[in-house]
């Protein structure tokens, strides 16, 4: 891709190449053989430790699948409600009335600038205090409660950068056709905007995934993080088998995730069947970078 | 309402200089890690290239909160890795900085990946001319011009890290959110003022970033 940072190699050039792949080769050897070498020291190399995720059904099926529905469900249940909310956020921001603009302005920037974690606490000593919620289900409801209140104000950024992407025209037109403003937007912006936001959205998911696990971690929501620990404890200590099968199951997700919002984005830029060109897919460390969308 | 501020038994400030002490090393740590990934991504040796693209995509793609418990449970507990740490939270605040590392790492390279296809190819191919080598045309003609246009995702990358040290109280490093989950529960009549002084610490940790990189970013542009 970079291709022109350097020429193409000569046989001087090919033979430096050798030496470097092999030193480098050499450099990534011992640093496996010195985590091997600890691993075996304290038995995690030992087969019984592997074996159970192949052999044993029961660790899928009483451990690691009931996790990873939890995780989904959580998942799920957060995009689907922070997608509507997220959308009137950014229609919000978009209002022609100043006290709209600014209100929602406060609320997105407010929950943008928080710890999703803070977020997940303070909804878990909520529903706590001031709700029935059985304790089985306060910490997936803490979770999701987290979750929306800070996708949905990243989802708003992706709305305003999207409908803001498509040429004034459009807005323009509808406006000649005397359509009301809700018309205009429900009719003729939102619906070209969504092609072009596709690809943003599909990457918040991955973040959303990754962020159930915080839930596991701190409010002892049972999910696929916290099933590991279930495992180490049943089958003999095998931590790091657990969490490798555990970080694997994550990565599958989130790499299918992460190519479907390229692919899109790809097809999306090829096609020009909508107005605008597509926003670029992000998967942030925890935030898409909106900012930076929007002057694109 | 706010008495709790007063009564000297929670350490706010402490909590908050640790939250700013792990942000401050792992970005430093990302900021040269993710270079140094950045440098194998785009480097003339297949291998190295390869192993960028694996390395970001993997751990890209894995909740930060698995890493920094993995940091814990696989590191520090089965293969006893303490990084010179005494105590468990001495222990939780180093090993939570090299999973930081690990993770923005990634993000950094990425941020770093599109601020050098923001140089034009001319640049390169100027310095290939006159004769300097790959790593004399990365360090001395492509990466400085790719630092400035990649201020405003490094900006949001360093933002983004701020917020997620507060993951490191998965594995009880002392810091703001493991200092405000202890406090919620104790001052349980207090609840809604303990999390106003928590959003207003991280919105003082979060928001002058943004807007001292923002106008960085302005200054900092190359213009074309």
């Amino acid at each position: 891709m970079t291709s022109f940072l350097y020429d193409t190699p000569g046989p001087r050039a090919k033979r430096r190449n050798v030496v470097y792949t092999i030193v480098f080769l050499a450099v990534l050897g011992l640093v496996a053989w010195w985590v091997l070498s600890a691993m075996a020291d304290k038995n995690q190399l030992a087969a019984e430790k592997w074996t159970p995720f192949v052999t044993d059904s029961r660790v899928w099926t009483t451990y690691l699948l009931p996790g990873l529905t939890e995780t989904l469900k959580a998942a799920a249940l957060s995009i689907l409600i922070a997608l509507p909310l997220g959308a009137l956020l950014g229609i919000g921001r978009l209002s022609d009335h100043r006290w709209v603009r600014v209100s929602t302005g406060a609320l997105v920037e407010f929950f943008r600038a928080i710890p999703v974690l803070l977020l997940m606490i303070f909804a878990n000593q909520i529903y706590r205090q001031f709700t029935t919620v059985s304790s089985d289900f306060r910490p997936l409801y803490a979770v999701v409660t987290g979750l929306v209140l800070y996708n949905a104000s990243v989802i708003a950024e992706v709305v305003r950068a999207g409908v803001l992407s498509l040429p004034r025209g459009q807005g323009d037109a509808a406006e000649a056709l005397g359509m009301r403003k809700s018309q205009t937007m429900l009719y003729v912006l939102l619906p070209q905007a969504v092609t072009v936001m596709l690809p943003a959205l599909v990457s918040q998911l991955v973040v959303i995934v990754k962020d159930t696990a915080l839930g596991g971690a701190m409010l002892g929501f049972a999910e696929l993080l916290t099933e590991g620990r279930n495992i180490t404890a049943n089958y003999g200590a095998n931590t790091i088998a657990a969490l490798t099968v555990i970080a694997l199951i994550f990565i599958a997700i989130n790499f299918a995730l992460t190519s479907c919002a390229g692919w899109l984005e790809k097809r999306l830029r090829q096609g020009k069947k909508s107005a605008a060109v597509a926003l670029p897919a992000q998967a942030g460390p925890t935030d898409a970078e909106t900012k930076s969308v929007s002057s694109a | 309402m706010f008495d709790f501020l007063d009564s000297g038994q929670y350490d706010l400030l402490g909590a908050f200089w640790v939250t700013a002490k792990l942000t401050f090393f792992s970005a430093i740590g990302s900021l040269i890690w993710g270079t140094a990934l950045v440098t194998m991504r785009v480097s003339p040796v297949p291998m190295m290239r390869a192993f960028g693209t694996v390395y970001v995509n993997v751990v890209r793609n894995t909740p930060l909160t698995v890493v920094i418990v993995a940091c814990l449970m696989c590191l520090n507990q089965t293969l006893l890795v303490s990084l010179g740490g005494k105590g468990s939270e001495d222990i939780g605040f180093r090993l939570a900085i090299l999973g930081l590392v690990a993770y923005t790492g990634t993000f950094v390279c990425e941020a770093l990946r599109s601020g050098i296809n923001t140089v034009p190819p001319g640049q390169a191919e100027a310095a290939r001319a006159l004769g300097l080598s790959f790593f004399q045309v990365l360090t001395l003609v492509v990466l400085p011009q790719a630092f400035r246009s990649a201020v405003t995702p490094l900006a949001n990358v360093l933002i983004a890290l701020t917020k997620n040290t507060t993951v490191a109280a998965a594995i009880s490093a002392a810091e703001a959110a493991s200092l405000m989950k202890k406090m919620i529960e104790f001052e349980a009549d207090a609840l809604f003022a303990v999390f106003a002084v928590f959003a207003f610490g991280f919105m003082v940790l979060t928001l002058p970033t943004g807007l001292l990189l923002g106008w960085a970013a302005k200054r900092l542009a190359v213009k074309r």
